[in-house]
């Protein structure tokens, strides 16, 4: 059913820290290597090897430059996959019921034997969160790995979805965003996490954590070795060559 | 977003047939026979062609029939039962027209109420997206319903209510189109709230996440050709409402001159559903710094 269930107690999500995100796409390929082998069918790629390559991702990460006043300008690395959002517009204008939102950990999936490909939950989601697969003609879309979290086959530190275990610098977080003592939650609370485009009002479950504060930029270390004093033989010659 | 061709066909024709069969079904105007036959078969010809084709642009088009599921809560759900509702309904009342019999009228009036249900799905398909702004108000589905019902009364030959639709229709597309001009802007959608980073400075794409295209980019960030879209409107405008008005009045009244002046009304609503889609920008565009 595409109605909405009742505000979920458990709140399955991911915290992404844009302050150690580097930008180094691990996130991406181990999302697309996981989800190609696992839930519902592969990720598809189109004319891979050729001139103009196309494929399906549930995770993607941008670069964006941030100018401020006289300041360099600072580079944030952004990644974008599913927020599971508790208000999520997806689900609810699905016409076969494919789409719902579960109510037992909030995790919004796509049930791939009904969707029909009409695309129409990928054009009522803010956040690009979804893509329809050129290949099998249905909507392909973050599964919060549910089919690692709760995997009793893989060892315990296997069972957080693929993005986070695999990220070189811990920029992804999961854990349920309902409980505050969790550490996400604390996470966020710490670090005043916030939602993207609130004013849509799809009520996120995953946050963004800020860039902290970097100070000024430290003297150029390398300054003092531009200003190397020749002495000796070479100082002679240096002062010899000067006033040729 | 992109404009599908399927798409475009599938709302201008099943819009303009659902038009015609709302306007038949009323009993607005009395037709028997022959005449009864062309007009009715014409309308269930384009309600239903215009069906077909929205099953062209689904990923997987054998599983159609699924969409029927969700009506409580999808519009495009509603959207299937009120077209498939209004064509079952009707089919009495087409028959009895053509036969030359008569039904009470409560038979055509219930088939109307589903026609106007049907237009009524298709635009707030669209009219639901908050992720679209052009799109999301009032004047969407009061746009299908204008577009439908002028090119039904056209074709059923209903000169002065189809000069004064066209008129109607002339004047709530050019104030949807100058209202929806200043939607996205006025919503405050921009690459500061999608990233939250604009407390920092101004914010600017700078890596791209892919280099080549992909789904998003394909469906929902259309720049080329909007270029044109001043030169259009005036043609949608010319084709859809005016020309069609004064040909409406001015020749002597046959099913010839219907269909001529319906001919160019479609050209006008062809242009003008290009343009609804063409210039309605989605908020995805924002993280890929166009839109
Ligand atoms: S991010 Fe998009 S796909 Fe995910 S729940 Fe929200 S609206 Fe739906
Ligand atoms: S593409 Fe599939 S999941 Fe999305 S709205 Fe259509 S049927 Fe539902
Ligand atoms: S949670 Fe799993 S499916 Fe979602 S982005 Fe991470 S790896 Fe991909």
């Amino acid at each position: 059913m595409t109605a909405l269930p009742p505000p979920p107690a458990k709140k399955l999500g991911l915290v992404i820290d844009l302050d150690t995100c580097v930008g180094c796409h691990a996130c991406v390929t181990a999302c697309k290597g996981w989800n190609d082998q696992g839930y519902g069918v592969p990720l598809s790629d189109q004319n891979a090897y050729g001139s103009e390559p196309s494929g399906t991702f549930l995770n993607r990460v941008h670069g964006y430059e941030v100018v401020s006043g006289g300041g360099p300008a600072e580079i944030v690395n952004f990644p974008r996959s599913c927020l599971h959002c508790d208000n999520a517009p997806c689900v609810t204008v699905c016409p076969t019921g494919a789409s719902y939102k579960r109510a037992e950990d909030g995790i919004v999936l796509v049930n791939e034997d009904a969707c029909i490909g009409c695309g129409l939950c990928a054009w009522a989601c803010p956040y690009g969160a979804r893509e329809l697969d050129a290949q099998a003609g249905v909507m392909k879309k973050c599964t919060l790995c549910v089919d690692r979290i709760y995997n009793d086959t893989l060892p315990e530190e296997d069972r957080v979805p693929a993005c986070v275990r695999t990220c070189p610098t811990g920029a992804r977080h999961f854990g349920d965003l309902a409980d505050p003592e969790s550490a996400v939650s604390r996470l966020v609370a710490e670090r005043d996490g916030y939602d993207l485009m609130p004013e849509l009002g799809t009520a996120p479950v995953n946050k963004y954590l800020q860039p902290r504060p970097k100070g000024a930029a430290e003297a150029r270390p390398l300054a003092p070795l531009l200003d190397v004093r020749a002495t000796g033989l070479a100082g002679w010659l240096d002062r010899l060559l000067e006033r040729l | 977003m992109h404009p599908a061709p399927s798409v475009i066909l599938f709302t201008t024709l099943s819009g303009a047939g659902f038009g015609l069969l709302f306007v038949l079904a009323t009993g607005a105007v009395a037709v028997f026979g022959l005449e009864a036959f062309l007009l009715w078969g014409l309308g269930y010809l384009l309600a239903t062609a215009g069906l077909l084709a929205s099953t062209f642009h689904l990923g997987r088009p054998e599983r159609a029939m699924r969409a029927f599921s969700q009506w409580r809560t999808s519009w495009l759900s509603r959207e299937a039962w009120a077209a498939a509702g209004a064509l079952l309904m009707l089919a009495p009342v087409a028959l009895a027209a053509v036969s030359g019999g008569g039904l009470p009228p409560a038979f055509g009036l219930t088939g109307a109420l589903a026609c106007l249900l049907a237009l009524l799905s298709t635009g707030m398909i669209y009219a639901q997206l908050r992720t679209v702004p052009r799109w999301n108000h009032w004047t969407t589905p009061a746009l299908f319903f204008a577009w439908a019902l002028a090119g039904g009364t056209i074709l059923a030959g209903l000169p002065y209510a189809a000069a004064l639709l066209c008129a109607a229709l002339a004047v709530l597309q050019l104030f949807a189109w100058r209202s929806g001009d200043r939607r996205f802007a006025a919503r405050g959608h921009t690459l500061a709230t999608a990233t939250g980073l604009g407390s920092r400075g101004v914010v600017r794409s700078f890596a791209p996440p892919h280099t080549g295209h992909n789904y998003l980019m394909r469906e929902m960030i259309h720049v080329v050709g909007r270029r044109h879209a001043a030169k259009l409107r005036t043609l949608a405008l010319l084709l859809g409402a005016v020309i069609p008005a004064i040909l409406v009045v001015a020749l002597p009244s046959s099913l010839p001159a219907h269909v001529l002046a319906f001919a160019v009304h479609l050209a006008g609503a062809f242009a003008a559903r290009w343009l609804f889609f063409a210039e309605a920008e989605h908020v995805v565009g924002l993280f890929y710094g166009a839109r």
